[in-house]
């Protein structure tokens, strides 16, 4: 598992956690029945209270995304695979949307000259 | 056993002395996390702490703590003996608290470069306050009761000390309740505050909690009417703004031109503590 928070950011703690963890469960780097760090491992080493990192699980459970189990720990919940794909299609779209508005108004680039260059990215 | 979410539980607890009068107050303290206390000097922080340990005899109340062995206590100033040696004050703890950790209270010396042969004396004010934590530390006690921790120690010090509570949180049921003045301490740190103001407890409940009740208002003196100005804690009125502290709830008594931001702790505090301009 990875995470960074920024105070700075303006972006509430916990959502930050919340953020990074559900890409990466969602993205597949964190398998289903992988253990995350206790609450108070994962306070202590973002130096962030406890009530943030208990709002951050507490939110990716209440989302089925992990399963609190009391006593034993946090466990990377079994995704539904229609949900996961839904999610991915979701963000390959933010992703396509962000190239085609810095591209078409410029009129340098074709929309035949783009799909071409997905298509090569996709066979890299 | 049974256990209950509070780890300490004050009710009613009054202290009087001379012309200060602590309370009647309620204080509780959740099992598991951190509690900040807050509050100007002489506001009843330090009477408050010594009157939960029993320390002092409170003039009426009820106070639920856990075993003494398992409450770990360091306050501002020393109560060891000034011609001890450092590891003379370490051999009494050892001797009548349960469950000393020697090498646990050795480690904890050199990260705060405390030598075992210093006398007391001769530590500085950090120093001495590092001593005490060291020693409140040296059995695991599940709540640690810390008064000023970070008074004395410089940036680098203090933040290494935060760490190290952060550390001891890590421990399932390890609970910490500690003073401060620096309210940058509580920053990211604390779960629940305490904020104490003449002898009474003005908030106790969860620190984010408290940074949405209430709101940092800035604005124009036109701003300002007969209406909302007694809304205002800590108002500062210049020739060309005002600012204050208000609660979220009222933030519909000001107009569009003013400026409404998420308080820190720090502004809370000062604002509170500060008299209107008008009372001078």
């Amino acid at each position: 598992m990875r995470v960074i928070v920024s105070p700075t950011s303006g972006v509430p703690l916990y959502e930050q956690i919340v953020e990074q963890v559900r890409q990466q469960i969602m993205a597949g780097e964190l398998a289903a029945g992988a253990a995350l760090p206790s609450l108070r491992a994962l306070a202590g080493e973002l130096r962030v209270s406890l009530i943030t990192t208990t709002r951050a699980y507490n939110d990716l459970a209440a989302e089925g995304l992990i399963v609190n189990v009391p006593g034993k720990g946090s466990f990377v919940a079994q995704l539904d695979p229609d949900e996961a794909r839904r999610h991915s299609l979701e963000r390959a779209r933010a992703g396509l949307r962000q190239i085609v508005d810095r591209t078409r108004h410029t009129g340098l680039v074709s929309l035949a000259e783009l799909t071409a260059m997905l298509a090569e990215e996709w066979e890299r | 056993m049974s256990r209950t979410e509070h780890i300490v539980e004050a009710l009613g607890l009054v202290k009087r002395r001379g012309e200060f009068t602590l309370g009647p107050l309620d204080l509780r303290v959740p099992r598991g996390f951190v509690t900040g206390m807050v509050g100007a000097n002489g506001s009843g922080k330090t009477t408050t702490l010594r009157t939960l340990l029993g320390l002092v005899r409170a003039d009426a109340g009820s106070v639920a703590m856990p075993p003494m062995g398992a409450v770990g206590v360091a306050f501002d100033q020393p109560f060891v003996l000034p011609y001890w040696r450092v590891r003379d004050a370490a051999e009494v703890y050892a001797a009548s608290r349960p469950g000393w950790d020697q090498d646990w209270f050795d480690r904890l010396c050199r990260r705060f470069r405390l030598r075992a042969d210093e006398r007391v004396k001769e530590l500085s004010r950090g120093q001495g306050n590092k001593l005490m934590i060291a020693l409140a530390m040296g059995n695991h006690p599940d709540l640690l009761i810390l008064d000023e921790p970070t008074s004395g120690l410089d940036p680098a010090a203090r933040a290494d000390l935060v760490d190290l509570l952060r550390e001891h949180m890590r421990r399932e049921d390890a609970s910490l309740l500690f003073s401060t003045h620096i309210t940058g301490d509580l920053e990211h740190f604390a779960d629940y505050l305490v904020f104490v103001d003449n002898g009474q407890v003005v908030y106790s409940g969860a620190l984010d909690e408290l940074v949405e009740r209430f709101a940092y208002v800035k604005g124009a003196p036109e701003d300002l009417t007969a209406q909302n100005t007694p809304l205002i804690r800590g108002l500062r009125r210049g020739q060309a703004s005002f600012d204050g502290i208000i609660r979220t709830a009222d933030s519909a008594a000001f107009g569009p031109g003013v400026h409404l931001e998420t308080p820190t702790v720090e502004q809370i505090v000062v604002h509170h503590e500060r008299r209107n301009d008008e009372e001078h």
